[in-house]
């Protein structure tokens, strides 16, 4: 669905963050979150999403590498109708760290 | 408890919303939406030719208003066309609520006739998009839409309706209420006041205007925080008559055509105050030396704007109408002499040249023709290349919504239907659309539509039988390796508008062009005006694309 559209920056540099985002549960949320990570060249290197709040809402997880562009991108984020709230996590959060153990 | 289908519910919802005139074309998923429509007396619709001109009336609408405006399409073709006129709304922050017929739900994905998934497709160039899944959503999706459309920075939302979804009967119990914007950012007021003391503290200081003092009606009060503070005011392509282009504060537009001493006061400003604008890189060509000695004070409704292109000192998040209305009461009324005189010299040592401004069979001398025919109260549209610059440099806006252009994403194609949708919306001025041949080609279908409804119309269309623009890039930076930019053929615009049905006139074979374009343009009805211009006759000054500001060649 989503195509890359600029060449990956090298962001190997730079330290990986973990982002929360609560959003709205129906079809869709996912593609406008996609695509504008995709469209400023941020690779997101893992994603986590499940339902909360009796299915109404969904929390996801994502983990991107944290360069000088990562505020604005939050802000853009954040701009979403269907995203409620953007809380940033160190890259050390439990969530993907737990997960490793799955892709192995 | 009231029975109706969805496609009744959407145009209740319409009405309620203030909607009085919707553009667009119908088509099989769309049908019961337009049969719908075909039982409202408080609604109007325009059949345009192609979805994009359908696109473009609704958004010379809402730039006229500065309320969102309605637009119409069937699935597949219908919707894909509809594509630039959104994105084009999305780019220059214009309220628009496109609605598109889908079809039917259990079909969606199946590669059904006329099906494309127009949802996905204007993720990227909508605020927010909905695909319907059943009627009952239409209570909520509606009044969100326009909420959306009208709310912080404005933009376009687009709501996909299956056919299925429009046909399906609901009982309602009551109408929600019609959609309001949403409440307004809290000001710091702390960072105001800081904002102010920069202000006061500065020594040259530029305020920089941009299409947000346009959206938030604040055009007077940013007049006046210039006045106050003397700041000379400069205003992007979206902004111009936000400030009168004759006040003596007023710098002109800044950018890549703007005037050279515009661009050099600029370069010693020492505070930049930058309202309702996001530095564009046309505006500030290379954003490393863009005001290299000037601290930045922003003011954005849109918060991802702030810090964007350029790191500001002091950033707000406020509404423009609210900040600047906090901001003026502690502003001191500051005469700066030395600063204006030093602004004065630039601008008599570099000043925006218009050659043959008098001759109204130059490019120049033709717009200061039809702008003495007219007075402020008349809109201007244009297209987008060369005469586009040359409209922007040399009318003389004097007021807010005087002027609509693509800004941002720079569509041809746009003069005219816009110019037909301002008509609509305010029936009682004159619409002047400046175009040139190649622009004009890209909707011209829609001097049906206009002949239909003899909307007080007049396009200016100054031909010089190429893609001036690409023409004058092709010689100015790829070696004069012409291509692909001539035309030709020459088409016969009169003879075609006449076919059209739509009354026209060759200012080239007239004895007094003046007097024949003045009757022409002040008599009701549209009217087409043909002049040649000379292909030879560049845009300057200019800057080179990547280049600083500041190295600006020509003019």
């Amino acid at each position: 669905m989503i195509e890359q559209v600029a060449d990956p920056l090298p962001q190997q540099g730079y330290a990986k963050v973990v982002l929360e985002l609560e959003v709205n549960n129906h079809p869709g949320v996912m593609s406008h979150i996609c695509n504008l990570f995709a469209r400023r060249a941020f690779n997101v290197e893992g994603i986590l999403c499940m339902p909360v709040a009796d299915g109404r809402r969904s929390r996801i997880w994502l983990l991107v590498f944290e360069d000088q562009r990562l505020e604005q991108m939050m802000r853009q984020v954040e701009k979403l109708e269907d995203v409620l709230a953007v809380r940033p996590h160190g890259a050390g959060h439990e969530v993907f760290e737990r997960l490793e153990d799955f892709f192995h | 408890m009231e029975k109706m289908t969805g496609a009744q519910l959407i145009v209740r919802l319409l009405e309620r919303q203030g909607v009085r005139t919707i553009a667009g074309i119908p088509g099989g998923a769309i049908l019961p939406l337009y049969d719908a429509l075909s039982g409202s007396t408080i609604i109007r619709h325009v059949l345009a030719r192609h979805e994009q001109g359908a696109g473009f009336m609704a958004q010379g609408m809402a730039r006229v208003s500065g309320r969102p405006e309605v637009c119409f399409a069937s699935s597949g073709p219908g919707a894909t066309n509809l594509v630039t006129a959104i994105a084009d709304a999305r780019l220059d922050s214009i309220p628009l609520v496109a609605i598109t017929g889908q079809v039917p739900l259990s079909m969606i994905g199946t590669d059904a006739f006329q099906e494309v998934d127009i949802y996905g497709m204007t993720v990227p160039i909508t605020k927010h998009n909905f695909l319907v899944r059943s009627a009952q959503e239409l209570l909520e999706v509606i009044p969100a839409a326009f909420r959306i459309a009208m709310s912080g920075r404005p933009g376009p939302v687009l709501v996909d309706v299956p056919k299925d979804v429009q046909s399906q009967l609901i009982e309602v119990a009551e109408l929600p209420p019609p959609a309001e914007p949403e409440a307004l950012p809290p000001l710091d007021q702390g960072l105001l006041a800081q904002a102010a003391q920069m202000i006061n503290e500065a020594e040259q200081p530029v305020l920089y205007l941009g299409g947000g003092v346009v959206h938030s009606g604040a055009a007077a009060l940013a007049v006046t925080l210039a006045e106050q503070a003397s700041m000379p005011t400069t205003m992007t392509l979206m902004a111009l008559g936000t400030m009168p282009m004759d006040h003596p504060l007023s710098i002109g537009m800044l950018g890549m055509h703007g005037a050279r001493y515009t661009n050099f006061v600029l370069e010693e400003a020492d505070l930049v105050v930058c309202v309702g604008a996001r530095f564009d890189d046309r505006a500030v060509g290379k954003a490393a030396q863009f005001c290299p000695k000037a601290k930045i004070v922003h003011i954005d409704v849109d918060r991802s704007e702030l810090h964007k292109v350029k790191n500001a000192h002091v950033a707000i998040h406020a509404d423009v109408t609210v900040a600047l209305e906090a901001l003026l009461p502690q502003v001191k009324v500051t005469l700066r002499k030395r600063w204006l005189s030093h602004v004065d010299s630039l601008k008599s040592r570099f000043p925006l040249q218009l050659p043959g401004q008098d001759d109204p069979r130059t490019h120049y001398g033709l717009i200061h023709a039809v702008a003495a025919a007219l007075d402020d109260e008349a809109v201007v549209t244009t297209d987008v290349g060369q005469h586009q610059m040359w409209v922007a440099q040399a009318y003389p806006f004097r007021r807010a919504r005087q002027w609509f252009t693509s800004g941002g994403l720079g569509t041809m194609g746009f003069g005219m239907p816009a110019a037909m949708g301002a008509a609509m919306a305010e029936p009682d001025r004159t619409v002047v659309c400046f175009s040139g041949d190649g622009s004009l080609m890209m909707n011209i279908q829609e001097l049906a539509t206009l002949a239909e409804e003899g909307l007080n119309v007049k396009i200016v269309l100054m031909n010089n039988n190429s893609l001036g623009l690409v023409y004058q890039q092709q010689n100015l930076f790829y070696g004069k390796r012409v291509f692909a930019s001539k035309y030709r053929g020459a088409p016969d615009f009169v003879r075609i508008a006449e076919g059209f049905g739509i009354k026209a006139l060759d200012l080239d074979g007239e004895s007094d062009p003046r007097a024949a374009l003045a009757q022409a343009l002040n008599t009701p009805g549209p009217c087409l005006i043909h002049a040649s211009i000379d292909r030879e006759q560049f845009v300057y000054p200019m800057v080179p694309p990547g280049a600083a500001n500041t190295e600006m060649i020509g003019g």
